[in-house]
Parts: structure tokens; sequence; C-alpha cells
């Protein structure tokens, strides 16, 4: 997948670069262009900001995209009637899915950088507001363009191609830290993993893929249907696990989470479950009642497994903003987290919140969530997710 | 680690206030900080740079150069560029239409859609007096539409049954027939979640747009958003013809920079605002009001609105006649302030509006703890109703009593009852003085230079 990604990615930088070679006001009169169209406070053309205003018409004008990159245009227009039906995914989806964080991101820091051949206090700049833009937060952002700029000036080098290379070094650096799969501890019998996070972020959607997951490979699972504030949740997950064919232990909407959770404990292991995946209600890091009660659920389903929950796993919509660090800041006080989640990098979040989340917390990231099928979910590898961002 | 939107101005805009005059460098070097800190707020770039762009053209003009005092003019110029990036003015539902007037939402997965049809229904059936009908045309998530009639019950409004095997188009036009025969005055048209790069689904809500003629279509957001609110609004606005927008998860710590992206691209009204997980955590949209919280100025007419809302007038009465008479002040009084303070959200809630408080340091908001006052109200739960009436006679065992019965322990008892106390004696002054020579004590400690 990786190389029929790179295939549509050097067809597209050929463009650029042709595009670059030609005239640079080219691309001047571009950026206006996408300017003047999309908002009327428009910046100078060599601005970065200006030019990452062509994503959405990039990411919707078939006529843009190149030839190699139909199969992935084709695969995003799937009827929603598939959709719906769980039509098989492909194995390129993930870059498909990145590549549209990196038709934007990557693309135009390569023009960028291929246009400025001398590295200058301004090309830095460019490069910081560049990761700000991909929501990768001040923090991590300075200190990765602190890195590049030490590195650099060690190895003695000042081309704009050892930029990018440190770059992308940076940045490896950064999101492989928190690479580290999720491992079933066979001992545990079952093992428990407690999902939790904010309102519409994707729980349930990634728990059925979870079981999908864990059932293909084998095990025996089941689901407790913690979310019993939502209207609707409970059925929901039922739908789910009735699709899966999974085994799905609930209570009526309204009652008490931490009590069906423990029941469906005593379920699992009288019918000899390996795991056991429990849905929790959305809820807002900032109502500590709320979060309260999540404590409350460690504390009583620890009553029937004291070394439950084994995997706390919180879930990040990958279009939240700099608010996700304190989202695994305040969970991770009530609940010990082991892992992290990050859902819909299908669409055009850039996900970058995931640098600074491993730079403040270095929480484990095992999974990113690629699309609305129970099979739209992956493993986390950094590698993958720096080359489809930048390379 | 990050400070919060408010702090980052005050901050930046202090280092001004300490020199005599504005200077292209040091404005340069605020405006630098603004920047950061709107991008730390999740402000799009493009938005932040115009935003920036005109705050430094205005700051830089005569009215700085005139002014005495330079800080209070910058901290104007950037409210005020809020305001107007933020919108002007409120705006509700447009019902300038022969009923029913057909509200379409629309919005990403997760964004709050379901949630909102239930609150927005609910808020015109209550405040607005209309008979309201919705309907889901969210075939695809699992559940979607058993959610909405459970949220349609919850409110009492009448929801219109749909099918995931019929077609969101169909499902509109039913509807609407059926609103029409019915006589509704407003349907709610809920849709799925979907991307804004998804070609077909953003076809379909065109296609079901265009055949259900919306008065309003709403876009929601989640108010968490990061850089990707432009995107999305754009790629949103381009396709569907939006009137309006609604704001959700207001109530988390966001720092909201998504609402100035969403209404800088899309130039539509924010019309509303979702602030928590009843049916009833629905409010109009205050723009001047964001802008000053923004600013530290504190939202204090949304905190007067909301007490007014939601303290239980009698009970307040009854106690400002007892002040005032200077009758007993009981334990009986103290839990009944206790709760009504609980309805309001809890003292943390009240704070954050109040200007100023960006400033306390973290040690101090701690100490005003939620946590607090639900003990206290265990603590009185478990008294007699003599016992609440003459605390005096509250003594060793009759703590120890109360100590088991609230779950607490006896120093808490003890500590409740020292609070009582103080409360009693600060009742007592206030019989004379009244209110507002208090109040003016506390107007010093406001910041200089508000405008109040």
């Amino acid at each position: 997948m990786i190389n029929f990604f790179k295939k549509k990615n050097k067809n597209k930088t050929d463009k650029d670069k042709l595009k670059t070679d030609a005239v640079t006001e080219q691309v001047t009169s571009d950026a206006d262009a996408d300017a003047a169209a999309s908002k009327p406070a428009s910046q100078p053309a060599h601005d970065a900001g200006v030019m990452n205003q062509e994503i959405p018409i990039d990411a919707v004008d078939p006529k843009q995209t190149t030839p190699a990159a139909e199969p992935a245009e084709v695969e995003i227009v799937v009827p929603p009637e598939l959709l719906a039906q769980g039509v098989e995914p492909h194995q390129y989806q993930l870059s498909q899915q990145l590549s549209k964080t990196n038709d934007n991101f990557g693309k135009k820091m390569k023009q960028m950088l291929s246009l400025k051949k001398q590295i200058d206090e301004d090309l830095f700049e460019e490069l910081e507001t560049t990761l700000l833009m991909a929501d990768v937060g001040a923090t991590a952002t300075m200190e990765v363009i602190e890195k590049v700029r030490k590195s650099l000036k060690r190895r003695n080098l000042s081309d704009s191609d050892a930029v990018f290379d440190a770059l992308k070094a940076q940045l490896t650096e950064l999101a492989q830290v928190v690479e580290q799969p999720l491992i079933i501890d066979e001992s545990k019998q079952p093992f428990v993993i407690l999902v939790v996070g904010v309102n519409g972020v994707g729980k349930t959607t990634t728990i059925a893929k979870l079981a999908r997951k864990y059932k293909s490979m084998g095990k025996k699972v089941m689901l407790a249907a913690g979310d019993t504030f939502r209207a609707a949740a409970v059925e929901q997950l039922k739908t789910w696990g009735e699709r899966e064919d999974i085994p799905v232990m609930a209570q009526k909407t309204g009652a008490d989470s931490a009590s069906v959770i423990f029941d469906a404990m005593t379920s699992a292991k009288a019918h000899n479950m390996d795991v056991l995946i429990a849905d929790t209600a959305g809820r807002l890091h900032t109502q500590a009642n709320l979060m309260q009660e999540l404590e409350k659920i460690s504390r009583v389903i620890q009553k029937n497994d004291d070394t439950a929950p084994h995997e706390t796993l919180i879930v990040i919509d990958g279009g939240t903003g700099q608010n996700a660090i304190s989202q695994v800041r305040e969970f991770n006080k009530a609940n010990a987290l082991s892992g992290v989640v990050i859902t819909k990098l299908d669409g055009t979040p850039k996900g970058g919140v995931l640098f600074n989340l491993a730079a403040e917390f270095g929480i484990p990231v095992r999974f990113i969530g690629v699309g609305e099928k129970s099979t739209d979910l992956k493993s986390y590898k950094a590698a993958e997710f720096v080359d489809a961002i930048i390379d | 680690m990050f400070d919060n939107l408010t702090d980052r101005l005050s901050k930046s805009i202090q280092k001004i206030r300490g020199q005599a005059n504005l200077s292209e460098d040091n404005i340069k070097e605020a405006l630098r900080e603004v920047r950061v800190a709107l991008l730390e707020a999740d402000v799009a770039l493009p938005v932040v740079k115009s935003f920036i762009e005109d705050v430094r053209e205005r700051a830089l003009g005569t009215e700085v150069l005139t002014s005495l005092k330079p800080a209070q003019v910058l901290v104007k110029v950037v409210q005020e560029e809020l305001v107007k990036v933020l919108g002007e003015e409120t705006s509700g539902i447009n019902f300038n239409a022969q009923p029913p007037v057909v509200i379409l939402m629309a919005g990403l997965q997760g964004a709050g859609k379901t949630t909102t049809t239930g609150k927005l229904a609910k808020f015109l059936k209550e405040r607005e007096n209309k008979k309201v009908m919705v309907v889901s045309a969210d075939v695809y998530r699992p559940a979607a539409i058993e959610q909405l009639q459970t949220v349609a019950e919850q409110v009492g409004v009448e929801w219109f049954p749909s099918s995931v095997i019929d077609d969101p188009v169909t499902i509109g036009m039913t509807a609407l027939q059926a609103a029409k025969k019915g006589y509704f005055d407003v349907l709610i048209v809920d849709t799925a979640g979907r991307l804004a790069v998804d070609e077909a689904m953003m076809k379909e809500i065109k296609s079901l747009q265009n055949s259900i003629n919306p008065t309003e279509t709403l876009f929601v957001v989640d108010a968490m958003t990061g850089q990707d609110a432009a995107n999305t609004a754009k790629a949103f606005s381009d396709a569907l013809d939006l009137t309006g927008v609604v704001l959700t998860k207001v109530d988390g710590d966001a720092r909201g920079g998504a609402a100035l992206s969403v209404k800088n691209i899309t130039g539509k009204p924010i019309k509303f605002q979702g602030v928590g997980e009843k049916m009833e955590a629905l409010e109009p949209f205050h723009p001047d009001r964001i802008a000053s919280s923004i600013l530290g100025m504190g939202d204090v007419l949304s905190l007067v609105e909301e007490v007014e809302r939601k303290v239980d007038k009698k009970e307040a009465e009854k106690l400002a006649k007892k002040v005032a008479t200077g009758n007993k002040f009981t334990l009986e009084d103290f839990q009944s302030q206790l709760l009504q303070m609980q309805n309001m959200g809890g003292m943390s809630s009240m704070l954050d509006k109040l200007p100023g408080m960006s400033n306390l340091p973290d040690m101090v908001k701690d100490q005003v703890n939620d946590k607090s006052t639900g003990r206290m109200l265990a603590v009185i739960s478990s008294m007699t109703l003599k016992e609440k009436r003459y605390p005096q006679l509250i003594k060793g065992s009759r703590k120890r009593r109360i100590a088991n019965g609230s779950g607490t322990t006896i120093q808490d008892v003890s500590k409740l009852l020292k609070q009582y106390n103080q409360m009693q004696k600060m009742m007592r002054k206030f019989k004379g003085k009244g209110m507002m020579k208090m109040m003016q004590k506390l107007g010093g400690k406001l910041p200089g230079g508000m405008p109040f």
C-alpha cells in the first residue's frame, strides 16, 4: 500500500516541480485564485496559510488529481448503501485516507522547500506555521523546529532537502515513542478493555471494530453496553453485535454503568471469553461528577478482578484541536489510561495532535480509525503515520 | 502547560501595559502573542492572519496614538475585532416562511446533530410555542433513528417514523407531507454525519436540501474542533446553502477557536450553542459575550441570566426577607442556598463567568471545590429538623451520628458548623448596610479599565 502511495505522491511532486520550475509566479497566481475563491480577507500569495486554503478544493475536485490517484478517488465515492452493508476494504485504504493529509501538508511543505533554496528565518517560521496548521500544537511544534535547527547546525547542512529530512526524523522520533501495539494478555480471562472519551468521538464504532478484529483473530469476544446514558446507545452496540455475531451484555438505558460492566465480567468468565470490551457514555472531561462515575466503574470492576481493567483506551476524534491534551489529562486523572485510539482520520483532519500527546503524555497510541466500516481500524505505525503526512 | 486564550491575551496585553507609548515594535510583539494564543485556541490560521492584520491596522491608527491609555485601546480593538468576526448580533430561527418551517441539520460525525435536533425541538416548542415534528434521515449509523425517537419522546415532540431501507430524500419528502397535513409549525430533519470529502454523501445531502427546500440549514460543529474546522466549514458551505451554525460542546474547556473559524469562513451567524448533556442545554449564541470572555472580561450577562432562570424566586425572596428583618438564618436556609448554587452548575462554573477570574492562581480555584458543596449538603441532610433549627445542640455524640449518617468525618461536620457560623455573622452585617455596599467593595477589585 505504501508503494501505491509513493507512486501517487511522486506524480504529485513531479507536477509540483514542473510548476515550480516553469514559473514561480504560476504558483502565486494559483494561490491567489484560491484565496479569492475561499475568503475575502486574502493574504500574500507566498503565505503558507493561503496555500493550505487549497485543501478542500484539492480534495473534492477530481480534475485536479493525477491519473495514478484515480483508484483512490473511486474508493472515496463508494455509494453509501454499500458503506452501510460493510463492503470489504482495500489494501491501500490507510495511505489513501491519510494521503488527504499528505496532499495538503507534505505537498505544500515540499513545494515550499523547493521554492526556498536557502535556509533562513522565514523558512523556519513557515515550517512552524505549517506544523501548527496540522494541529501539531505549539509545544510540540517549537520543540520539533528547535531540534531541526540543532541537528542542521551540528551537521553543518544548509540545503532545503536536509531540512526536510531532519524534520521527518524529528517527527518520526516523536511518533515512535508511542508506537506500542496492544497485546492481549492471555492469562487474563477475560482481558477487560474499558473504552472512554468525550461525546461523539466514535467510541461505540471503535468498539465494534475492535471486537471484529479480535474475533477474526480467533478470540472469544463479548461486549458490555456501558453507555447507559445516551439515547439508543445500547441499541447501537446491540446492532453492531448482531452484525458481527458477537454477544452483547446490556441492561436498559438509565441502568448503572458500573454494574452493567461488572455483570458482563461475571458472564464473560462463565462463558470463558477471552476479551471483554466495555463501552462507556461519552462525557466531557470538565464534568467532575461524570469523571467520578468513571472512577467508580474502575473501582467496581476491580471487585470482580483486581487487575481489571487490563486496558483503558481513550478515543480521540482526529479533528480535535489542542483540547485533546486537556481530554487526555483529565481522563488520565480519573482512570489511568494505557492506550489511545485516534478516529476519523479518513477525513481532512491531519491528526497532528498525536505528536503533542506523545510529547506530553507518552501514552501508547494503539489504533487509528480510518472509516465507518467495522474493518476500518488499523494498528498505529509511527513510520507509516509520518510517511503519510510528510513524504 | 497551556494557558487558555483568556490567560494568553491578558499576558500579551499586560506586556504593553507597562509602557508609555505604543510603537510598531511593542505592538508587533503583543500581536505575535495574540497570534500564538489564537492558534493554540484552535482558530484556523487564515482566520488568525486576517484577524491580526485588521487589529494591527486599527491599532496603529490615530485612535491609539491620541489615546492616553494605549493598553485599554488595544484591548478594545482586539475585543471589537473578535465581536466583528463572531458576528455582531444574535439571530434566532427564521420563521418567515409558510409553515412548516423546515430545518435541515448537517455536519460531521459526532458533532452532535441528533442531540441538537432534540434540544432545538424542545427550545422551539417551549420558548417559541411551536408545534414541532422531527425526522431522522440517518439510515447509516446503527440505531440513529431510535436515538432520535427516544430524544423526541424525552422532549415531547412528534417523531416521524423512518426506516433504514428508505432513501434519505424519500424520508424527507414523506415527512414534509406529513408535517403539512398535521399542521406542524416546524419540521427538523436530522441527517447522517458525513465527511466533507465524501462526494457521494455530500451529493445526497444536496439533493435532500433541493427536495425539501429548508428555510434553515444549520451546520453543527463541535467547539473542540481544530484547524480542520475551516476546511470542513468551507466544504459544507460550498455544497449546501447554509443559513446558520450551531456550536456544540461549549461546556467543555475547549478554547473555542472553531467558532471564530467557522463564522469567518461561512459568513453565517452562529445561532445556538450547546452547553450540556441535558435537553434544555441549548442557548442562543451571544458573540459579544464570548468575545468578552475570551478577553478575560467575564461573561457577566450570561451569569445574570442564568441566575435569574435557575434561582427559585420564592426561596430567594424568603431568604431576602429573613435577612432584611434580621430573622435567624438557620441551617435549613443554608441548605437551600447550597442547593441553589448546585443548580447553577456549582461555584466553579460561576467563577468562570466572572471577570478577572482567569488571573486567579489555580490553587485558589481548586479551593472553590464543588465536591465540598456536595459534602456539606450530605452533612446537613443527616441532621434532624431540630438540629437544623438549633445548631447549637450539636455536640460530640450528635456530631458522630451525623458524620456516620452522611459518610463524612466529625471534622467535616465541625467545619460545616464553623462555615455556618461565619455565614450567620455575615448575614447580620447585611441587615443594616445592604448588598450595595458589599458590591462596591468588590467592585474595587475588578480589573481596571474594563468597561462595566
